[in-house]
Order: structure tokens, then C-alpha cells, then sequence
């Protein structure tokens, strides 16, 4: 019985222990860190639905987050709405967006999804420019809102708060998401949807013939990890405190989220999380050891060693020992 | 009449454009089109070109369009040695639609990041006679400037794109060149190597970036990360020309150069990356094979 359940049992007690960091007044670099490795493994973790399970790359993972960073700041601008509605309306949105990318290229071979997501950054980042709502091409500054409050609790404040302070909530809630992006795809993965996308990955006419929706499933894979990224870029305003289009749909994004499940490996739900714990790692140790830019040409020559000479990632490596 | 002068000026500039989109696009519709390898590195590489044109016109004063010249060779290698890679590592096992774009991908950032590294973020610009000029006129009333720095793009990209056109069409190499993307079983039971003659193809295509990058740092100032601006011009190019047809190629840089100014001159200049991705998604939804209807994109 509780075998069965252990994948469930240890999502709660991450959590658990995601909630007791919070409360023990860790330094806050701590948090800011441990942000941004979650944010990665949730990132790594959504693209890895479409593109472990599916065989479909998806390159604009930078427009996907972007869409939900932009929608985050439209509604904290237009009636200041808190953070819960800003990453559901987040996630909706660009789960309409993965949606609507899907229709227009699915139904042709995946290079052109490929492109087409590539290109949908930029032309994201050019409307973002040209819309002075949200900050146009200078960017915003987005100040977290005084003492938020959640069916009558207090949640942030130094007192009275469930949370110390800004960043401690952040953490705990990204884990939160996390988790539940990594409990999405295990369960995509061991069900119909999960077999349904391998025949496609294996062989997309023999799947058809058999019978598969072919297109229904693509579509509902791209909207479901479309939606995930988008909830992910929902939050990163709030954690920045500052936005501008460079910072939103920055190419880094799609190499990150290629190379975190293509390293950790693309087949399991575990790959993107491996590859997202020890890219999201290296990256925060670089940020204050090495240049970020050294950090990059690193992190684009290991991507293609992986791609090249480990096609099944740091996982297949481990399961070819055994 | 503002209204027409300005028309008349951005269809001028945009038929300009559409030359020197086809020196982009050319290179990737020889590689994506014909020979399968989507080399999404495409644009990166001319940027990679216009750097080294930078850097030979800066320190030895050479002429912009004489430096792409003398690297063309340089890519043409460069190309040899990515394709050779390509073919072990990921065609010959049949891996190329994931790990194949991944690899390429790779590519466009190493090479960003390169770039970054050795050049910083400053835009750049070569100097020429023909640079910073232009001639204009009054016809009819309406007045007319031709900026050089376009003209002289346009005049290299129509030699470039047209040559390569004559070679592939009246060339037996090709020939052999569409023959390996129509049937490559035939083609090596006729005793022919198609691999090879897919290296050489793939190495001409790539070579076509150094001139390509030195009419790029002619035609605007550079920075390492321009190139992917250029990402959805060029596949919208290459998708909308029919895959494989390199006159399919020219029509559709044409179409899109004058797509391009039309929406600069009428709603600005911030609004112009939006165009070809409108294109590209237009094209696929509605016409994937092309305009010409020649291409395969089942």
C-alpha cells in the first residue's frame, strides 16, 4: 500500500520540508537561489512533456515564460490582482498560446513547429516593445503587494505572517508548482497520454494508422507544458521586482530548458528534474564564481556533447550500468 | 501625395531588402531545402561572417564585399566539417529530428556567446566608399532616394543568388544535387555517393554566409545576437519559396523585403520582426508547400 504511494508520499514531504525552510530565517540568498534552481527543474519539466515524451522541440520556452511574465504585470498594472489569479491567468494564457502555435504547425512535420516556436519569441518580445502598458522597451518595476492575505491569513509579514518575508513565500510557492509540474508529467507519462506521444515519438504514421489521435494528443501535450511554462514565467516578476523583454524572452531560456532534460535524459520524469537540480546549481554557483557569459559557452558546448554522445542523459548512463 | 511618395520610397527600399534577403535565405533554401539539415545556425553563422568582414576592414582596410569574398572559403570548410559531423552523429542513425536540431541549436549559441565574448555587445559598422550615400531624384513630383549601402547589396545578392541558381540548374553537380532530394536509394544505386555530394552541397550553402555576412554589416550595423532576428525572415523565406525551388526563394525574399518597409514606413520600425513570422505561420496554416506548390512539408 504504501509503496504504491511513495512518489505521492514524497512529494508531500518535499513540500513539508520546503515549508519548515521557510520558517527556520535561512540568509535570503538562500531562497533567491533555491528559486531559481525550482523555477528550472518546473521549466526543464514542462518542456520535457512535449518534448522528451513527444519528440517535438519546443525552442520558445523564452515566449512561453514571457507570455506569463507579461500577463503577471498587465494585471498587477491594471487593478494590482495578487499573485494566485496572476500565475492561474498566466498559465491559461499561454496554454492558449502553446494551443494555438500547435494548430497552425502540428500537422506538419515537427521542424517547423521548431521554427516556429523559435521565431514566436522574438515576435513576443517586438510586441512587448511596442506595448508602453506594461513597460514597454525600458521595462517595469513591480513592487510585491503590502501584506497579502489569503482566505483571512496574513501570509507575508515579519509578525503576524505565515511567511517572514517576500522571499520565503516565493520559495514556498514555486515548490509548490514544482512539484506539481513533476506530479503532471509522471502521471502523463504512465498513462495513455504518455504511451500515446512515444508511438508518435517512435513513429508518427505507424501511431496514426493504429489508430492514435495523433493531433489531438500534440496538441493537448503542447498546451499542457505551454501552460506550466507559463505559470512558471507568472511568478518571475514578483521575484525579480524587475522586468524589461531582454530579461523576459532571453534566448538563455530555451538553451536551459533544452539542456536540462537532454542532459538529466528526455525519456523518465526524473531526467528533467536531475538535469534541472544540477544545471539550476552550476548556474547559481557560476552567477558568483566564473562570468556568465564563460557560464554560457559551457553550458552550450556541454548541451551538444550530451546531444551528440549521450543521447539518453545522465539517467541512461546510470541504467546501462545496472 | 505624401502618402504615394512615401509608397513609391518603401517599394523601392523593400524590392532593395528583398535582394539582400535572398543573399540570407539562399544559402539555408540550398541546405533545408534541398538537402533536409535545418540548420536553424544559419543566421548566426552570416553574423559570424560579418564579424570577420568587420574585423578584416577594420585593420587592413579591406573593401567589405572583397573581405566576404576572401572568407567565403573559410565557410565553405567551416561547412564541410559541420555536415561531416551532422551525417555521423545523427543522420546516418536516423537522429536528426530531435538530437539534429538540438545539435544545430547548440551551434547558434556557442557561436553567439562566442561572439559576445570577443567582441562585447557594441554595434558595429564598416567603412566604404559607397556607405553612408545615396542618390534621389524628382520624377513626376515625387522625390526618390536610393540609399547606396542597399543598392550595392542588392546588385552583389542578385550575382550571388542568380549564379547559384544558373549552377544548380545547368551543372551536372546540380543535378546530383536535386537528385538527392528527390531519391538518394536511386541515386547510390547508380554508383554515386550521395553523401558526398551532400557535403559539398551543405559546404556551398554555408559558404554563401561570408559574402551574406558582409552585405549584412554593409546593410546595418551589427551586434553578435542580430542574428536571430533574421531566424523567422529566412525560414519564412525558404517555407513561403517552396522548399528545394531556389526561385521560389527570390520571389518570396522579394515579397517579404516589401512587406518588411511597407510596415516600417506605415506603422514603424519596431513593428518589422512581426512580419515574417506572420508570414511563416500564414504559410504554414494555409499553404505549407509553398508558393510555387513544389515543397514536401508533410
Amino acid at each position: 500500500m504504501i509503496m504504491r504511494y511513495k512518489f505521492e508520499i514524497g512529494c508531500v514531504a518535499f513540500l513539508v520540508l520546503a515549508f519548515i525552510l521557510t520558517q527556520l530565517g535561512l540568509n535570503r540568498f538562500f531562497f533567491f537561489a533555491g528559486f531559481a534552481v525550482l523555477q528550472f527543474i518546473m521549466i526543464a519539466t514542462a518542456w520535457n512533456i512535449l518534448g522528451g515524451y513527444g519528440g517535438y522541440i519546443n525552442f520558445g520556452t523564452a515566449g512561453f515564460l514571457g507570455v506569463g511574465s507579461y500577463t503577471s504585470i498587465a494585471l498587477i498594472q491594471w487593478s494590482n490582482v495578487s499573485i494566485v489569479p496572476q500565475i492561474i491567468a498566466a498559465a491559461a494564457l499561454a496554454g492558449l498560446l502553446g494551443l494555438a502555435i500547435g494548430y497552425f504547425t502540428l500537422r506538419l512535420k515537427g521542424v517547423y513547429f521548431a521554427i516556429a516556436t523559435l521565431a514566436l519569441a522574438i515576435v513576443l518580445e517586438t510586441v512587448v516593445n511596442n506595448w508602453d502598458f506594461v513597460g514597454g522597451a525600458a521595462g517595469i518595476s513591480i513592487l510585491p503587494t503590502r501584506k497579502p492575505e489569503l482566505l483571512g491569513a496574513v501570509i507575508v509579514d515579519r509578525k503576524i505572517g505565515v511567511f517572514g518575508n517576500y522571499k520565503e513565500f516565493l520559495f514556498f510557492l514555486i515548490a509548490g508548482m514544482t512539484i506539481f509540474s513533476v506530479w503532471v508529467a509522471r502521471t502523463i507519462e504512465k498513462g495513455k497520454l504518455g504511451r500515446g506521444l512515444n508511438a508518435i515519438k517512435d513513429n508518427e504514421e505507424a501511431a496514426e494508422s493504429m489508430g492514435v489521435p495523433t493531433l489531438r494528443l500534440k496538441l493537448i501535450a503542447t498546451t499542457i507544458s505551454g501552460a506550466l511554462m507559463g505559470a512558471a514565467g507568472g511568478i518571475f516578476p514578483s521575484y525579480l521586482t524587475f522586468i524589461d523583454p531582454l530579461t523576459a524572452f532571453n534566448l538563455e531560456f530555451a538553451v536551459y530548458s533544452l539542456a536540462m532534460p537532454m542532459i538529466g535524459g528526455t525519456f523518465t520524469w526524473i531526467g528533467p528534474v536531475l538535469g534541472g537540480l544540477l544545471l539550476g546549481t552550476v548556474q547559481q554557483v557560476a552567477i558568483v564564481t566564473i562570468s556568465s557569459e564563460l557560464n554560457l559557452l559551457i553550458l552550450g558546448v556541454v548541451l551538444v556533447v550530451f546531444v551528440t554522445f549521450a543521447p539518453h542523459g545522465l539517467v541512461g548512463w546510470f541504467m546501462k550500468k545496472n | 501625395m505624401i502618402i504615394l511618395e512615401l509608397f513609391i520610397n518603401a517599394l523601392i527600399a523593400g524590392i532593395l531588402l528583398g535582394g539582400f534577403f535572398a543573399a540570407l535565405s539562399i544559402g539555408l533554401s540550398i541546405c533545408f531545402g534541398l538537402l533536409d539539415t535545418v540548420n536553424i545556425a544559419h543566421p548566426t553563422f552570416i553574423v559570424a561572417a560579418a564579424f570577420c568582414t568587420f574585423i578584416l576592414n577594420a585593420n587592413f582596410g579591406i573593401d567589405p564585399i572583397l573581405a566576404g569574398i576572401i572568407i567565403t572559403p573559410l565557410f565553405f570548410g567551416l561547412g564541410w566539417v559541420i555536415y561531416s559531423l551532422y551525417y555521423q552523429f545523427f543522420e546516418k542513425t536516423s537522429a536528426e529530428a530531435l538530437r539534429g536540431l538540438a545539435f544545430f541549436f547548440g551551434l547558434l549559441f556557442i557561436t553567439e556567446v562566442v561572439l559576445i565574448i570577443s567582441f562585447g555587445v557594441d554595434h558595429r559598422l564598416v567603412n566604404a566608399a559607397y556607405i553612408g550615400k545615396s542618390f534621389g531624384g524628382e520624377f513626376a513630383g515625387i522625390s526618390v532616394s536610393v540609399p547606396f549601402r542597399l543598392l550595392s547589396a542588392f546588385v552583389v545578392a542578385a550575382i550571388l543568388t542568380l549564379g547559384l541558381q544558373m549552377f544548380l540548374d545547368r551543372s551536372f553537380f546540380g543535378r546530383a544535387t536535386r537528385a538527392v532530394h528527390q531519391d538518394m536509394m536511386a541515386l547510390s544505386l547508380m554508383g554515386v555517393d550521395p553523401v558526398a555530394i551532400k557535403r559539398i552541397a551543405f559546404a556551398i550553402g554555408l559558404g554563401t554566409c561570408g559574402i551574406a555576412g558582409a552585405l549584412m554589416i554593409i546593410v546595418i550595423p551589427i551586434e553578435p545576437a542580430v542574428g536571430r532576428l533574421f531566424i523567422g525572415n529566412v525560414f519564412a523565406i525558404v517555407v513561403l519559396g517552396g522548399l528545394g525551388s531556389i526561385s521560389g526563394t527570390l520571389i518570396a525574399a522579394m515579397i517579404l523585403g516589401i512587406a518588411e518597409s511597407m510596415v516600417s514606413t506605415f506603422f514603424g520600425p519596431s513593428w518589422a520582426p512581426a512580419v515574417s513570422f506572420t508570414i511563416l505561420l500564414g504559410v504554414l496554416a494555409f499553404r505549407p508547400t509553398g508558393l510555387l506548390g513544389v515543397g514536401d512539408t508533410r
